[in-house]
């Protein structure tokens, strides 16, 4: 019966988003007021109805409900709790209903605090999101649809794919999602703002919190699935450079890219046109993302439905919006001159680098990840195209980011000067160099990668920390720190996070040790300064899942550190092993452990490994997420918005 | 009823993962196994997705992993081993794609749009940094308004 009024609610919701797309936007041309306040209350309605439908079917899976397909193909009764929820998203048919309820959330938050905007711009925004959410409900309605039932339920479910069952992905589709689709909104922003005809500093304003929420949402997404891959899939890669995993990185870069431009466009009323493209372009690789995963045109560990129907729907829904936004683009962006004027130093020329460098480096992760399909069309070659090419194509794009960064954040806008610039940066430079020698000098005949790594972590760091320092002035007094708008504080936090990403990526990929061997019960080995024994193996029983579990002494200088527990999973439902892999995270290095195979004579095969600074990469994106919402808690942003309302009283706003 | 017991033991050791690099592959000569653990990283599994046949656990990733070993221990070069595997599996087995054939466009791809982005934001800021501030400061007659307002108070 719940089953039945969500389907009806997701139906129901369908033809609100309908309406939402048509009504608003003919109010607006013809700036009836009616017509065009009918979108607020639509907005909120369409995410209340998804909403239901989302409850329906979590009601559905928490309460076993094997009448349902979709139950039944991704749920067993014996689960944990938490993954009989996580298991609603963990499937195609979920996930795109989760994608829609984060779509018509976006759209109601949109409506509840776009009081400031002007109406027309308003209900053109709601109505441009509502005909994305018309794409994607008609997608889900008629190829996907979640609520289908089976005409003979079985006993128990097939089990969620265990390698989902795992809390950091059962967090990292929603925190994903939250991202790619909250790029929607900036989307729905430029195609308004392009029918207006209108662009202006207060549009950038508008358009930065939206940017700033759904890089955030990614950059915590991304990290967790990064996360996840390091201590599940059992050998403690971080970064694969798969099809799917770029997918997720290539809007990340473009809302990055996004977040500074419009800074640029909200500051000095320039790069109007390139900012508006950004916008459409990153919401644009979203759909893209959405298309790979779905499609299963490119072969990645993530693919989820492997369906052409479903491929070619999402392709149209794809070619119709990036195509019509753009087309809309290239007719209208002649309207946007710019204003500011600028010398050839100044924030805005960093500013500008810094999305070449951004939009440049998501090109290349691009074209390495269509080229395999390009050859195989064009060429008829079967080629691949891995993690050797995007670490010798990407790289540099990031490590010249990185070098200009701290130089950038310190110019001041309009005109500036080199000079004073390198001058500040002068003790951050040395600390850097520093570091890069130490590390030079105690790394024997390795690569460059780590030194290298290391002065741009530091460098990064140490120019966010001058930054700060400057602002204090010459009065030298450190509680002006306190008074600083918090944006400020964001921006130095964010870009810190980044050094410390940066760091941790060096030291894992420069300096990892790795250690394989029999070993046999009670006899203790080295690995890198550290003493490990293996002391028994013992079978245990999980709640749907048999494990081979080690235990293991980890220890220094005859001194015990961490008993670990590395195991071998089983899970008989659905047929799958899974690895276990046991940590002792530590603020300089991890030691990650591995349990394979039962040898002869009783020993066991166990991997080490040593992983210098690996925690650093997480550190890094948690930072940088803080910082994204440190600047988006800033005053200006609800000043704005209070500003505008308490017009007729004329109180200044600050 | 055998037949039964016969599939759940298939299956169970289908089920029984062999994981990457195991012990009894690794080479007794470091600088050896080194080279070959290098190879590796950058040979395709053919069966698995989008792995290297140094992470993975499938069986045919284990024959290629002893397979360049054997390569190198009989005196190839890491080029001759490389050869000898593209010869009999296809490029498709190279991780890092050759600058061969059309290839070079997809290496090249990089660097030619930074040259091109370089010097569209290039001329974009010197247009910028030669306007002429426009004279566009002046308030529309709301603005006026609302300015003469706030000064009164």
């Amino acid at each position: 019966m719940v089953t039945e009024l969500g389907h009806f609610a997701l139906i129901l919701a369908f033809m609100v988003a309908c309406v939402q797309a048509i009504v608003p936007l003919v109010g607006a041309h013809n700036r009836w007021p009616g017509w065009m306040a009918l979108a607020e209350p639509a907005a909120t309605l369409q995410f209340l109805l998804t909403g239901f439908a989302f409850a329906a079917l979590t009601h559905a899976f928490v309460t076993s409900d094997f009448t349902l397909r979709l139950v039944v193909l991704n749920s067993h009764s014996l689960k944990p709790m938490i993954y009989k929820v996580s298991g609603v998203w963990g499937n195609h048919e979920g996930s795109m209903l989760l994608w829609v309820l984060i779509l018509t959330l976006f759209g109601a938050m949109a409506a509840w605090f776009g009081g400031n905007l002007p109406p027309t711009l308003r209900a053109r925004v709601l109505a441009v999101q509502s005909a994305v959410a018309v794409a994607f409900f008609a997608f889900i309605l008629f190829t996907s649809n979640p609520f289908l039932r089976v005409a003979v339920p079985p006993f128990d479910g097939q089990d969620l794919n265990p390698l989902l069952q795992d809390v950091g992905l059962a967090l990292h589709p929603p925190f994903l999602y939250l991202g790619y689709v909250g790029l929607s909104i900036c989307f729905s922003f430029a195609v308004a703002a392009l029918i207006e005809g209108r662009i202006d500093a207060a549009w950038g304003r508008w358009v930065r919190p939206w940017t700033l929420a759904a890089w955030v949402f990614l950059t915590i997404g991304i990290g967790l699935g990064s996360w996840w891959a390091y201590y599940e899939l059992g050998w403690g890669g971080f970064w694969f450079w798969d099809p799917v995993e770029n997918a997720s990185f290539m809007p990340w870069l473009l809302a990055a890219a996004l977040l500074h431009s419009a800074i640029v466009v909200e500051k000095r009323e320039a790069l109007k046109s390139w900012t508006i493209l950004l916008a459409i372009l990153a919401f644009g690789f979203s759909l893209i993302g959405t298309f790979i995963v779905r499609s299963g045109l490119l072969t990645s560990v993530h693919a989820f439905a492997n369906d052409p129907e479903r491929g070619v729907f999402i392709l149209i829904i794809l070619v119709l919006f990036t195509g019509g936004a753009l087309t809309l683009f290239a007719a209208r962006a002649n309207v946007m001159d710019a204003k500011g004027v600028f010398g050839l130093v100044s924030r805005e020329s960093a500013l500008v680098a810094n999305n070449i460098l951004l939009a440049v480096s998501c090109f290349v992760v691009f074209v390495g990840t269509m080229w395999p399909l390009v050859a195989e069309m064009f060429w008829d070659r079967k080629l691949s195209v891995g993690p050797p090419f995007f670490n010798m194509a990407f790289t540099p794009f990031m490590v010249l980011l990185g070098l200009l960064l701290p130089l950038g954040a310190m110019l001041p806008w309009k005109r500036a000067g080199v000079g004073r610039a390198v001058r500040q940066m002068v003790p951050g430079l040395v600390v850097a160099l520093a570091l890069a020698g130490l590390a030079w000098t105690v790394q024997t005949g390795r690569s460059l990668l780590g030194p290298v790594g290391l002065f741009l972590g530091a460098w990064i760091v140490a120019g966010a920390l001058t930054e700060l320092w400057t602002r204090i002035g010459r009065s030298r007094d450190v509680t002006r720190l306190w008074r600083l708008p918090r944006a400020d504080w964001g921006k130095a936090v964010a870009h810190m996070g980044l050094g410390v990403t940066m760091f941790g990526v060096a030291g894992l990929m420069a300096w990892e040790a790795e250690d394989i061997r029999v070993a046999q019960l009670g006899e203790t080995f080295e690995v890198a300064g550290f003493e490990l024994t293996l002391n028994e193996v013992r079978d245990v029983r999980g709640p749907n899942y048999f494990s081979t579990m080690g235990d293991v002494t980890l220890a220094k200088n005859g001194v015990e550190l961490a008993r670990l527990y590395p195991e071998k999973r089983n899970y008989p439902v659905a047929g799958m092993p899974t690895t276990e892999a046991a940590i002792d995270y530590r603020f300089l290095r991890d030691v990650y452990v591995v349990i394979g195979d039962e040898q002869e004579g009783g020993a066991w095969t166990l991997r080490t490994y040593v992983k210098p600074l690996a925690g650093w990469i997480w550190a890094g994106c948690i930072i940088m997420a803080l910082g994204g919402s440190l600047s988006l808690s800033d005053r200006r942003f609800r000043v704005a918005a209070g500003a505008r309302r308490r017009k007729p009283l004329g109180v200044p706003a600050e | 009823m055998n037949r039964l017991i016969l599939a759940f033991g298939i299956a169970l050791l289908a089920a029984l993962p062999a994981y990457a690099v195991q012990p009894d592959e690794v080479l007794d000569d470091p600088v050896l196994e080194q080279r070959a653990r290098d190879l590796s990283k950058g040979l395709r599994c053919l069966v698995c997705q989008n792995e290297s046949i140094d992470e993975s656990n499938a069986s045919l990733a284990r024959d290629l992993r002893i397979l360049v070993r054997d390569r190198l221990v009989a005196g190839d070069t890491d080029e001759e081993a490389l050869d000898f595997i593209v010869e009999r599996y296809g490029e498709f087995v190279l991780l890092q794609p050759t600058t061969g054939g059309a290839n070079w466009l997809l290496w090249a791809a990089g660097p030619i749009m930074l040259l091109i982005a370089s010097a569209a934001g290039f001329s974009y800021l010197r247009r910028r940094s030669r306007a002429v501030p426009q004279g566009t400061e002046t308030l529309s007659a709301e603005e006026q308004q609302r300015i003469s307002e706030l000064l009164k108070e």
